[in-house]
């Protein structure tokens, strides 16, 4: 774990909450595909819980993220109810969007997620616009537009760069940098030896960071979250990390020296977080337990109530095309 | 019924997966300037996400399959490029969405340097790219924007039902001088069919009468073409002769066989699974009342996905996506003006 400064404990705790519900959302949702009870195509975060959980525990429920369809991590760290997230999984009327944009789209924008994209790179332009918003409001509201190590390829990317920095937006780019993208190694598609260099070329701070680190992340992205706040523009994150199950679940994992994966899996960093906050005294292995017991609770109650929620009807395919109902 | 003639072999069926690479093998095999470009293509990534260019890298080396950024604009740009100068490169857009991250480059630039360089530029490029709802990946991997392509002058737009259509029509495109948008179907690649003859071309802008029949036309294309024959099926049990007819290249389309056949039978219904309202359908339609007007028993009908994005939900996508109900009914539409008559 990284040296100070530390967070106070309650924050300690609150990225740990987030953590192993992250973690524990994972394991169910694998489960539940498996059991063919909820038939989803599943992108895990699984490994790279702590980026969003010390990303979030810096925001105000008012501030917004942007995020792709790998992405239950960063909506669970904001804070999207558990039950409208499952429902939505589950394809239910009551979930997110009342079943139509699924897990690749899922929004709420009362916990904060604004948009979730399957288009790679396409979370960063739109990031902008809801903090080109704020700049305008002087409402103090920062913006996050999470995305992958292979999006920082694409134009989108570097338009969006470019344009926050030179209007300052109250931005913060987090690479999730997990080293691939699909079944592609960053070093065969990034002439960039790290993307954090890429904040150069738009003359803002890129800071790479150790994603699997909770206090090392909670400082960057503290830092970068008070910058923008304070109006002194965008920062772009680097936080290295690992995707424990593969591109899409069900991913061969082929293209992938098992060794690596491996290794990364070893280096869990739930489990290792617990472990430190127990050993430097910041809670007991007994809260934990009831901590996780409480939540796994909470899980096992949104996935069932998803199960029995009522699917939509089919007469939403004429609403919210406009905002106007079209005529049968 | 018919029964095999047991002196007859089985054919061994093939995947459309498989066709589709053997054309790939055939094409780089047989001309060096045939290059492949696109994420994840090449073997370590595992010859792309469904193995569409497995053994590419492998047989012809990785310069000629090529795995590529995230970057849709530079991976069309590139083969534009490449195609200028005499090269036939393959663009492989994973997923259909995602060509309108490119589309600058296909829109203003496949299409048109042909014709604003009066002829002395030319772009010999295939960008191959599925789509298809019912597989519950929502609103952006599911799309068909195959009219706006057709509607783009200078692209030709082609479609493949069958596993020896998808193998001889590739071939085509890849031979072709112009640009091609080759539309694959990610339902249709789990299915098989007969294995094509090596080499054999299936003409682009040419449609197949997959069916004959004399009562009512039948135009289809791509994932509908399968559902067309199960509705034409039906309807034949009641003596209603349908003639099915698979128009393979979108545009520019094959006029002529639709249109005799819509003068033979003097009805006409079009399907697609793209969103009907100014979907190609209407283009068709319009062709044919503007030709035949005075030859029609009925009006045209279409079929056609809802106006709405592909839902995720299961019972919103199987409203959303039409089959062999919808195309029955429809049909059963164009008969009825003449019952009314
Ligand atoms: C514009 C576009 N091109 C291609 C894809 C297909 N695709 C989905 S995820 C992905 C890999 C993205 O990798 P990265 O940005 O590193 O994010 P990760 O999935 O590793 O979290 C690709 C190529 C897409 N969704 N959008
Ligand atoms: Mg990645």
């Amino acid at each position: 774990m990284s040296s100070a400064p530390i967070p106070d404990r309650a924050i300690l705790v609150d990225m740990y909450r987030k953590m192993t519900t992250i973690k524990q959302n994972d394991e169910k949702s694998r489960a539940i595909i498996l059991s063919g009870k909820i038939p989803m195509v599943y992108y895990s975060p699984r490994g790279q819980e702590c980026i969003p959980a010390a990303v979030s525990v810096n925001l105000t429920p008012e501030d917004n993220i942007c995020t792709i369809y790998r992405g239950t991590h960063d909506m669970i760290a904001k804070g999207v109810p558990l039950k409208d997230l499952w429902a939505e999984l589950a394809g239910r009327a009551t979930g997110t969007c009342k079943g139509k944009g699924g897990p690749m789209h899922i929004t709420h924008p009362a916990s904060g997620v604004l948009v979730t994209t399957g288009i790679v790179g396409s979370s960063l332009p739109i990031a902008n616009g809801v903090a080109l918003a704020s700049q305008i409001r002087g409402d103090k509201r920062v913006a996050v537009a999470y995305f992958g190590d292979a999006a920082s390829n694409i134009g989108a990317f570097h338009e969006a760069l470019n344009m926050a920095a030179v209007w300052k937006l109250p931005v913060i780019f987090v690479c999730q940098n997990n080293r691939y993208g699909e079944h592609t190694k960053y070093e065969k598609t990034t002439a960039a030896k790290q993307i954090a260099d890429r904040g150069a070329a738009y003359s803002m701070p890129g800071v790479r960071v150790d994603g699997n680190d909770p206090v090392a992340m909670y400082n960057v992205a503290k830092t970068a979250i008070d910058r923008a706040r304070a109006g002194e523009g965008p920062t772009l994150i680097e936080a290295m990390t690992f995707r424990f199950y593969g591109h899409v679940f069900g991913d061969a994992d082929k293209y992938m020296d098992p060794g690596e994966k491996k290794a990364a899996m070893a280096a869990d960093p739930v489990p290792r977080y617990r472990q430190w906050l127990i050993d430097n005294g910041h809670i007991t292995a007994g809260e934990l337990e009831t901590m996780e017991k409480q939540i796994d609770a909470e899980l096992t109650e949104a996935i069932e109530a998803a199960i029995d929620a009522p699917w939509p009807e089919v007469s939403e395919l004429r609403k919210d095309v406009f905002a106007e109902e079209i005529a049968a | 019924m018919t029964t095999e003639s047991p002196s007859k072999p089985a054919v061994k069926k093939i995947g459309m997966i498989q066709a589709l690479n053997m054309a790939l093998h055939e094409a780089m095999s047989k001309d060096e300037r045939v290059i492949v470009l696109g994420e994840d293509v090449a073997d370590p990534e595992e010859g792309g996400i469904v193995g569409v260019t497995k053994g590419l890298s492998t047989a012809y080396g990785d310069l000629r399959c090529r795995s590529t950024p995230i970057s849709e604009q530079a991976i069309v740009g590139a083969a534009i490029g490449a195609a200028i100068v005499g090269m036939k490169p393959i663009a492989e857009i994973m997923l259909m969405n995602f060509t309108t991250v490119a589309m600058d480059m296909i829109v203003n630039h496949a299409a048109k340097l042909r014709f604003m360089s009066g002829g002395q530029t030319g772009v010999p490029l295939v960008i191959r790219t599925a789509t298809g709802a019912g597989l519950s990946v929502g609103g952006q991997h599911a799309d068909y924007y195959e009219a706006w392509f057709a509607h783009t002058p200078g692209i030709k737009v082609v479609m493949a039902s069958t596993p020896a259509d998808a193998y001889g029509l590739l071939l085509s495109a890849i031979d072709d001088p112009d640009p091609v948008i080759f539309v694959e179907n990610t339902l249709l690649y789990f299915s098989q069919g007969e294995p094509p003859e090596p080499g054999k071309r299936v003409p682009l802008s040419v449609a197949n009468v997959v069916k004959p029949g004399s009562d009512v036309s039948l135009v289809c294309y791509g994932s509908h073409v399968a559902p067309s024959l199960a509705a034409a099926g039906k309807l034949e049990a009641e003596g209603i002769s349908v003639e099915v007819i698979d128009l393979r290249t979108i545009s520019p389309w094959d006029r002529k066989t639709v249109l005799a056949s819509v003068a033979k039978t003097g009805r006409a219904v079009i399907t697609h699974e793209a969103v009907k309202p100014f979907g190609v359908g209407a283009e068709i339609s319009s062709v044919i009342h503007e030709e035949l007007f005075d030859k029609l028993k009925g009006p045209v009908q279409r079929v056609g996905a809802p106006y709405c994005p592909v839902p995720y939900s299961k019972p919103l996508e199987v409203a959303f996506m039409q089959g062999a109900e919808a195309i029955e009914a429809a049909v059963r539409k164009t008969l009825q003006a003449r019952a009314a008559a």
